[in-house]
């Protein structure tokens, strides 16, 4: 970790002039046409807040859905899409639409964009004392991008995709339902929405990779760099060698679809199985591609509120490194159930459980950089002890799951579901909180409020865990995913988590009083408002930080 | 980075055009993946895909050791043909060279080109199950109401009776899919 004797002073030599260099630019300019690191790192938090609140309404929507077996609500929603004579099998195939949509939009649009685009914009080039991103316009083209893959992803769901509108394959777009299931052009949209949003995440990795490795202050080596900072570095090489994968096997897709290929089409001599190998081969990576940024969040928030330096810094950097390499040849462990021999499985399940040791090292490194700190619970830091727990308990599902034998059983049971969002939505998500009140003093210049922050956390922490919990149960008693109905037996459960989510919907309310309070009213923040455990850069620089900074580079000892 | 001092924008541009090269690879990795999955599919006998052998190849016949084969047959939705095995199961000796009949109807009034796709599970017998002559290696026309007797030559390499993962093998399913060849669509 690196510890840092610079103060505030030494630079406000260089705010003195930065007064000229300071003149904004006009809104238009400012905001469409970006190049300033801070800026566009805005923009993306804003995005993903936006793509957020779409995502998590849809879930709201399954949510009142599933509340009771029998269909409530699906059908009447399909008239509303497709027509007063929707059937229902539109209706089911506009529940397909919504699983896909929550999937897309909370992966690539919102969790994705929220840590790398947003925090690694904003902090990576402060905390390695860089002025900007290597490549400020660059860095623009990648946002962007994003505006008009959302708009394709969610222009989607108007046009025809098959049995009703819209892209109803799952977020894994699996074939042939994806080909030969999916007559029209929704999932042709789809497709083309990720490749746009895959070609902005590579150019945002090139980025990261070229600023990271060339524009450290003097004095900032590799092994001096903080933890979030190895986080977005790794995160950035998983996707630099994982999405052009996805692409590949995308553009398959579409040539499948659109112009008599056969890749995936065993008529002609290809495999779907094919498809599902090229998907995880970019979909395992992609899971720690979400939750990797998140681990670097919350070492530093760890350190800083436990005035602590992080336990075993350098294991902590390799340990993300290795989940990084080891993460490349696990995908299988997606696909026990599609006829593998017991020697493959064997395999996939051993290496699956090996990420399991260095992601161990994490959790205790946390643990023991708290043990003996001087600890104190701000929103950042309850927000990342919660993460912490929540983290381990998907870990330990996932565990579960990765035996072959005992995935025979899971396998796309509600188990799966609850593994999945334990590790991101009360992972990734709870990185993404805390990473929120940690740097919102330092991004708007003002504080949040300290007490809705902690109402915030705990109902969203007692909303997820009723929500996500019982998923558990409902996948051990085998109830199956992706289906808007079930049988009566499971009703209890689900009835529990539908009003989990309503306990973690209040939350959110929470959340944006919190944030429009704070931007309109919050106190001024201090330069850091954390005390001496704050050490990374950002914390020498003023609050919200000049438009550009650092044009004297500070020096690292 | 040995050479002489280079700006900040030099080695900028150079870190992202070996960034840009390694995407790039990765695409190619993908798009090389096709191939290359088939060929590992061939070799080992993965997912349960079948060997090929010529006419001349010599195995050790004396095993002594019988399998049971199974015989499975299906047509693709919408293909019009009737498709199914003379005899459902057989059995063979390890070794020797066995030969199977499938029988194939064209039950419309148009000439129809079909081609079968095929594996064998377990899965774990691919890579022993070896044909010598097979009505899957081209496709086949069959008139309207024309019916074909259609011969499988295949022998099970006695090396599977040395594979640990086979020693449980009592019965091997072979099967065939037919699936309609459409205009220019050529399987490849």
């Amino acid at each position: 970790m690196t510890t840092t004797t610079a103060n505030p002073d030494d630079f406000h030599g260089s705010h003195a002039h930065d007064d000229h260099g300071d003149h904004l630019p006009g809104f238009f300019a400012r905001w469409f046409m970006s190049t300033n690191h801070k800026d566009i790192g805005t923009l993306y938090l804003i995005f993903a807040i936006i793509a957020g609140i779409i995502g998590g309404s849809i879930s709201g929507l399954m949510r009142a859905e599933l509340a009771h077996p029998g269909i409530q609500y699906l059908h009447a929603w399909a008239q509303m899409m497709d027509g007063p004579d929707a059937s229902l099998d539109q209706a089911y195939h506009l529940w397909n639409v919504l699983i896909t949509a929550h999937g897309l939009i909370m992966v690539f649009f919102m969790v994705m964009p929220a840590m790398i685009g947003g925090f690694g914009n904003w902090f990576v080039p402060i905390m390695i004392g860089a002025p900007d991103m290597a490549f400020p316009r660059m860095n623009n083209i990648s946002f962007w991008l994003l505006i008009p893959a959302f708009v394709l992803l969610l222009g989607s769901t108007f046009v025809p995709g098959g049995t009703g509108n819209g892209a109803g394959t799952g977020w894994t777009v699996y074939a042939p339902l994806s080909t030969s299931g999916s007559a029209g052009p929704a999932v042709d949209m789809a497709i083309l929405s990720l490749h746009i949003a895959g070609a902005s995440s590579i150019l945002g990795a090139v980025n990261f990779i070229t600023t990271i490795f060339n524009m450290r202050a003097p004095g900032m080596t590799l092994h001096k760099m903080p933890l979030f900072v190895w986080s977005v570095l790794v995160t950035a090489f998983l996707l630099l060698l994982a999405l052009p994968v996805l692409a590949a096997a995308i553009t398959m897709l579409l040539t499948d679809r659109n112009f008599g290929t056969t890749f995936y089409d065993a008529a002609g001599g290809g495999d779907p199985e094919l498809y599902q190998h090229l998907f995880w081969f970019f979909g395992h990576p992609e899971v720690y591609i979400m939750i990797l940024p998140g681990f670097g969040i919350i070492s530093q928030i760890v350190s800083t509120f436990s005035r602590k330096p992080v336990f075993g810094y350098l294991g902590m950097a390799y340990a993300m490194v290795a989940i990084g390499v080891v993460g490349f040849v696990v995908w299988a462990h997606h696909m026990f159930t599609t006829g593998m021999s017991v020697n493959v499985k064997m395999y996939f399940t051993a290496a699956t459980m090996v990420i399991a040791v260095p992601t161990g090292i994490k959790i205790f490194s946390w643990i023991a950089t708290m043990w003996g700190g001087s600890m104190s619970f701000k929103t950042p830091m309850v927000w990342a002890i919660g993460f912490i727990f929540m983290f381990t308990v998907g870990g330990v599902t996932g565990v579960v799951l990765a035996n072959g034998g005992v995935d025979d059983v899971m396998h796309d049971t509600y188990y799966v579901v609850a593994h999945f969002h334990y590790v991101l939505s009360l992972g990734a998500v709870f990185g993404l909180f805390a990473g929120f009140y940690y740097w919102f003093p330092k991004m708007s210049g003002k504080m949040y409020n300290e007490f809705l922050g902690q109402l915030h956390f705990w109902v969203f922490f007692i909303g997820v865990n009723l929500l996500f919990f019982p998923m558990h149960f409902l996948g051990l008693s085998g109830m199956p995913r992706r289906y808007p109905d079930y049988p009566e037996a499971f009703a209890k459960w689900n009835a529990v988590a539908s009003h989990g989510y309503e306990i973690m919907a209040v939350g959110m309310l929470i959340f944006f009083v919190n944030l429009i309070w704070s931007l309109a009213a919050g106190k001024k923040a201090a330069d850091n408002p954390w005390g001496e455990g704050a050490t990374t850069l950002e914390w020498t620089l003023s609050s919200p930080p000049p438009f550009h900074q650092f044009e004297t580079l500070p020096v690292i000892d | 980075m040995a050479t002489a001092p280079q700006t900040l924008a030099h080695r900028n541009r150079r870190t992202m055009r070996i960034a840009l090269l390694v995407a790039i690879g990765s695409l190619s990795m993908g798009f090389a993946s096709v191939p290359l999955y088939r060929i590992f599919c061939e070799q080992t006998g993965f997912g349960g895909t079948t060997q090929r052998a010529d006419a001349a190849t010599k195995v050790n016949v004396a095993t002594g050791h019988t399998l049971s084969i199974r015989f499975d047959s299906n047509v693709t939705p919408g293909m019009p043909w009737k498709f199914y095995p003379e005899h459902r199961t057989d059995t063979v000796t390890v070794g020797a060279r066995d030969m199977a009949i499938f029988v194939a109807k064209n039950m419309s009034d148009k000439p129809v080109t079909g081609t079968a796709a095929f594996n064998v599970t377990p899965t774990q017998a691919g890579a022993y199950f070896t044909k010598i002559q097979c009505f899957c290696f081209t496709e086949q026309t069959l008139q309207p109401g024309q019916e074909v007797r259609m011969p499988v030559l295949y022998y099970v390499d006695p090396k599977i009776l040395d594979d640990p993962d086979n020693k449980d093998t009592q019965q091997i399913t072979l099967s065939y899919t037919f699936y309609p060849v459409e205009n220019g669509k050529k399987p490849s």
